[in-house]
């Protein structure tokens, strides 16, 4: 039986990642070196503190996610790898889909590891309805790699790569960080819904995971 | 009478304003192995990232398999009419290997699990399995490790593997040779005899012109861009040393064109 193109692209992600572990690795450390630096900085114990708790979260796997999605095409670019994929019949549409699901479920362990020891760290417990997070999070989450795959295979080519992708990135998630934040926050006091909020993050995932499907083919074959 | 396999017409191509190939028109027809000399910023590699169709030229034409393929070989993908322009190119590419400088594999993917992945991505093309594609460049395919700890000449061969696992009609190679020893670089000479022989085109590049000469039934020169000579090799004669081994060139090959005032060595 043979395996889709999106699959095949998946599972050498997955091998590589499995064999070298640069971006977990990179991405842990990042992200844990901002939970516990902020940790020194607030009180986690005060009120207060306790409120930013998430932001810190969401703002450490953010920096932590560009960090990875930075050398998300870094192996492809290596020995031109790139360009033999390119030659394949095989369409890009599965190339930037193997990708985005590889730096989704990269970031989603770093979530998994990373959420509890905070939520412990903190003394955070949802007073809402918790079990919704499990489907904020990865919402946000795919926001986040669809968008930065995608963004990291069109600054490949420019100078200042490293710097591009933030640049360019975070504009665009603006709109899906006030969504996450909102509906986690919904979440976590129980004081609003946050229906209407993750409807909004499924739509804007959908929009922008078709936009970068449809786009990306001009993105790997520009010269 | 040879197919035509790719076809240049008065192509261009433009880094900003410099100018890296000029004007350049040739016909490369199946059978035949192309040796493409010049010195170093000469424009080789441009020549053959466009043919390969990774560069889109600036100015002219590039037509791939210009003949109708179906005609050709019933099995496989229409590179010349049909579908989109996109789609066309897609098709053709499918039918054209290229060697880089580079070896344009994963360093930490052992050999086989490297051809393995391309393979893959090759679904409906007849295509070699791994382990016949690196038998076929004298590798061993129970190589366990991984390719970033082989020697150059070993992952040129990966490279080369890699080439040929999807039976390509065009065979594209930059300085196949270059980081090869005397014997492995005539084994390649040998495969590539063979491989020619077996009616595909194949085009390389290199500055090892007496190594790459038995083999060429041309010897193209290119020179600031431009391709200023073509002169027959000693494979289009009859008597050539290589010649008994390979099938027999044919006689109304279609000679490269050369580009408007360029003027011929």
């Amino acid at each position: 039986m043979t395996r889709p193109f999106a699959l095949v692209h998946l599972a050498k992600d997955l091998r590589l990642e499995w064999r070298s572990k640069d971006a977990l690795n990179s991405m842990l450390f990042f992200a844990l070196l901002v939970v516990v630096l902020f940790s020194l900085a607030f009180d986690p114990t005060q009120a207060a503190s306790r409120r930013i708790a998430g932001g810190i979260l969401s703002v450490a796997i953010l920096f932590a996610a560009v960090m990875a999605l930075n050398q998300a095409w870094a192996r492809e670019l290596r020995h031109q790898v790139l360009d033999a994929q390119r030659m394949t019949p095989a369409p890009a549409s599965s190339l930037f889909i193997g990708k985005a699901v590889a730096n989704f479920l990269f970031v989603t362990v770093i979530e998994i590891i990373l959420a509890p020891l905070f939520a412990i760290f903190y003394n955070l417990h949802p007073i809402g309805q918790g079990w919704l997070l499990a489907a904020v999070l990865p919402l946000g989450t795919w926001a986040l790699v669809v968008n930065g795959t995608f963004f990291a295979a069109l600054s490949i080519r420019t100078r200042n790569r490293e710097l591009m992708l933030p640049l360019l990135l975070f504009p665009i998630f603006i709109p899906a960080l006030l969504g996450m934040v909102q509906a986690s926050s919904g979440i976590l006091t129980g004081e609003t819904d946050p229906g209407l909020w993750i409807k909004f993050l499924a739509g804007y995932d959908v929009i922008f995971t078709t936009a970068s499907l449809l786009l990306f083919h001009i993105v790997l074959h520009a010269e | 009478m040879a197919a035509i396999a790719v076809q240049l017409e008065n192509v261009s191509r433009l880094f900003g304003r410099f100018p890296a190939l000029r004007q350049v028109s040739a016909v490369f027809s199946t059978g035949q192995c192309y040796v493409l000399l010049g010195e170093n910023g000469a424009g080789k590699s441009t020549l053959l990232r466009v043919l390969a169709g990774l560069l889109q030229p600036t100015l002219g034409v590039v037509r791939y398999f210009p003949q109708p393929a179906a005609a050709a070989d019933p099995g496989r993908d229409k590179g010349g009419s049909g579908g989109s322009e996109d789609d066309r190119l897609r098709a053709a590419r499918a039918r054209i290997g290229y060697m880089s400088h580079s070896p344009m594999i994963y360093d930490e993917l052992s050999a086989a699990e490297n051809l393995r992945y391309f393979a893959s991505l090759y679904r409906g093309r007849p295509v070699w399995t791994p382990e016949e594609a690196l038998n076929t460049v004298g590798l061993d395919p129970a190589l366990p490790r991984p390719v970033g700890q082989y020697s150059q000449g070993m992952r040129q061969r990966v490279s080369l593997a890699r080439v040929l696992l999807s039976q390509p009609e065009l065979i594209l190679l930059d300085e196949p040779f270059s980081n090869l020893d005397a014997r492995s670089a005539g084994q390649m000479l040998l495969l590539l005899g063979r491989l020619r022989g077996e009616g595909r085109c194949i085009v390389l590049t290199t500055h090892q012109r007496d190594l790459a000469a038995p083999l060429a039934d041309q010897i193209l020169t290119m020179e600031a861009g431009r391709l200023t000579s073509a002169a027959p090799g000693p494979a289009s004669a009859p008597a050539t040393e290589l010649e008994s081994a390979l099938s027999p060139a044919s006689p109304q090959t279609i000679q490269p064109e050369l580009a408007p005032g360029a003027s011929p060595a």
